[in-house]
């Protein structure tokens, strides 16, 4: 009895722990959102989204910083994505586990663990200096590439992994190639996990900063080729606050970034869902 | 075929790395007939059918002694497409495993490996291998919704007609019937039966009643040797070896 007792107060207390850990992460995450958007949002309007920042962005608007976010993302995705997914489908579909996929696999994991000042620091001595490609949207864009490399690599073969063997050997008896099986029976299937590691590729590229002021500078003005410098919305964000140039503007910029990924990614699950629903 | 053998398997081992699975077996397989292969788990049935069309190629570490022709051609030879064998022969593995896109693509998927993808020669293969696996009335309104939406039954005649959409000359059956109810087993079997005319089939049976009603011939396999072959009504009334009458009269099994 005295134990039965016992299990009941022990299944309550669990319980009540597991909710509190559970909702003041919540909470955490609910003030952080809450208070650059309460900050924010006033500042929002039409004009600050689609005006250049004037008087170092004291006034203004935000646009060129929106170009030069979106101009960098693309840039890193449109690199890392052929790579990351390459290199996942080499470790997982070309290669049976040995030292040199292993070798590999430690080298992603390190470099996941980098911080991404360092990477900044890489591009600025690597692409910035020694390619003389100087701040531009190039040079922070393969910068990028490289931090979201081990994300969309992982995310891939995570993905890959979950795809059953016999899907596989389906395609081998009905005379499919290793090529034919790995790009019409595996990868189709694998589709919703290698996107969602790109949708965090983009995410993790939008609210960068140390990488881009390292090696895409802070530029003000609209790019006009990939060797122009730019200024990311994080970044416009750091050195408006940073430098106390305006606190208000700054929370404009932090609002607008925060809408920016909450957009990217409900319209990452909508055309994920839609695809899902497509295929069952 | 002259001599009428399909398939001649001579002196063949084979092996998962150290573990034999397969010790020397002599067999020859006539055309357009049906072999059953009898067993009990883990006795090398499933090895013996994917060797025949060296899916156990796929496996890391398998090797093999021995000899198999197919009309008299050797399969293991260097010159031999593999490509081009597993569509002669081609396999329906024990659980269907429809790939999650529509019923026809499930069956285009073979013919369009061979860059046939002229819609009009899709259309008509894919009819024909849906008529000949007897599946086509039940989904020929639903042709591009997903295969995954197909009762178990249907779903292993799709996996059937895949194999036919390629035209092959041998199939390989590995206990198509293990996860289906009765009625599904009995249109398949039924399907089997007027599959022979045209393809020689060997089939690994769910149990000893069915291939006691569909085989023409029989193999009895036990630890990777094969024990005893011979016509179906022979091995199933007159077995010459005790441990196949014991396999056959339930003893283990």
């Amino acid at each position: 009895m005295k134990f039965e007792r016992r299990r009941y107060l022990t299944q309550n207390i669990a319980k009540i722990l597991i909710w509190m850990a559970a909702l003041s992460t919540m909470a955490v995450m609910a003030l952080i959102v809450f208070q650059v958007l309460w900050e924010g949002l006033p500042v929002l309007s039409l004009s600050f989204f689609l005006d250049s920042p004037r008087s170092m962005g004291r006034e203004g608007g935000i646009f060129s910083t929106i170009v030069g976010t979106f101009a960098l993302t693309i840039v890193a995705i449109l690199f890392a994505t052929p790579l990351g997914v390459g290199t996942a489908i080499f470790l997982w579909e070309y290669t049976r586990e040995g030292r040199i996929s292993r070798t590999i696999r430690f080298g992603i994991g390190c470099l996941a663990g980098v911080p991404s000042i360092i990477f900044g620091l890489f591009g600025f001595v690597f692409f910035v200096i020694y390619l003389n490609m100087g701040w531009s949207i190039l040079s922070g864009g393969l910068t990028m590439a490289a931090l979201i490399l081990p994300t969309i690599i992982s995310a891939t073969e995570e993905a890959l992994k979950a795809i059953p063997y016999s899907f596989r050997e389906v395609s081998y008896s009905l005379g499919g190639t290793k090529w034919q099986t790995v790009t019409r029976a595996v990868i189709p299937s694998a589709l919703p996990g290698i996107f969602t590691g790109i949708i965090l590729g983009i995410c993790r590229s939008i609210e960068e900063t140390a990488v881009v002021i390292l090696t895409a500078g802070s530029s003000l003005l609209i790019p006009t080729s990939l060797f122009s410098p730019v200024r990311t919305m994080s970044v416009h964000f750091y050195i408006l606050s940073r430098e106390g140039i305006s606190m208000e503007m700054a929370y404009g910029t932090g609002a607008a970034l925060i809408l920016l990924v909450l957009i990217v990614n409900t319209v990452a699950n909508w055309l994920l869902s839609r695809y899902v629903r497509k295929k069952a | 075929m002259s001599t009428g053998n399909k398939i001649a398997v001579k002196d063949f081992n084979f092996y998962y790395g150290s573990i034999q699975a397969l010790q020397m077996i002599n067999l020859d397989i006539k055309a357009n007939e049906i072999f059953a292969i009898l067993g009990p788990a883990r006795s090398g049935k499933t090895t013996f059918l994917k060797s025949l069309n060296r899916l156990t190629d796929l496996v890391h570490g398998a090797s093999h002694t021995g000899t198999i022709l197919l009309d008299g051609e050797d399969i293991y030879a260097p010159r031999i497409s593999l490509t081009q064998l597993r569509r002669r022969v081609g396999i329906v593995f024990d659980l269907p495993i429809p790939l999650p896109v529509s019923i026809y693509e499930n069956v285009a998927y073979g013919p369009k490996l061979s860059n046939k993808t002229q819609k009009k020669y899709l259309d008509e293969i894919i009819e024909k291998a849906l008529r000949s696996a007897f599946l086509w009335d039940e989904v020929k309104d639903r042709l591009h919704t997903s295969a995954l939406r197909l009762s178990g039954g249907q779903q292993q005649r799709l996996c059937i007609s895949r194999i036919l959409a390629l035209d092959p000359e041998v199939l390989l059956l590995d206990e198509p019937c293990s996860g289906l109810d009765p009625i599904s087993t009995a249109s398949i079997e039924e399907t089997l039966s007027r599959l022979k005319k045209e393809y020689t089939i060997i089939l690994v049976p769910h149990n000893i009643q069915q291939a006691s009603r569909v085989a023409d011939r029989v193999g009895f396999l036990l630890e990777g040797k094969l024990v005893e072959e011979g016509p179906a009504f022979e091995i199933f009334t007159r077995p010459k070896n005790k441990k196949t009458e014991d396999y056959i009269s339930g003893k283990f099994g």
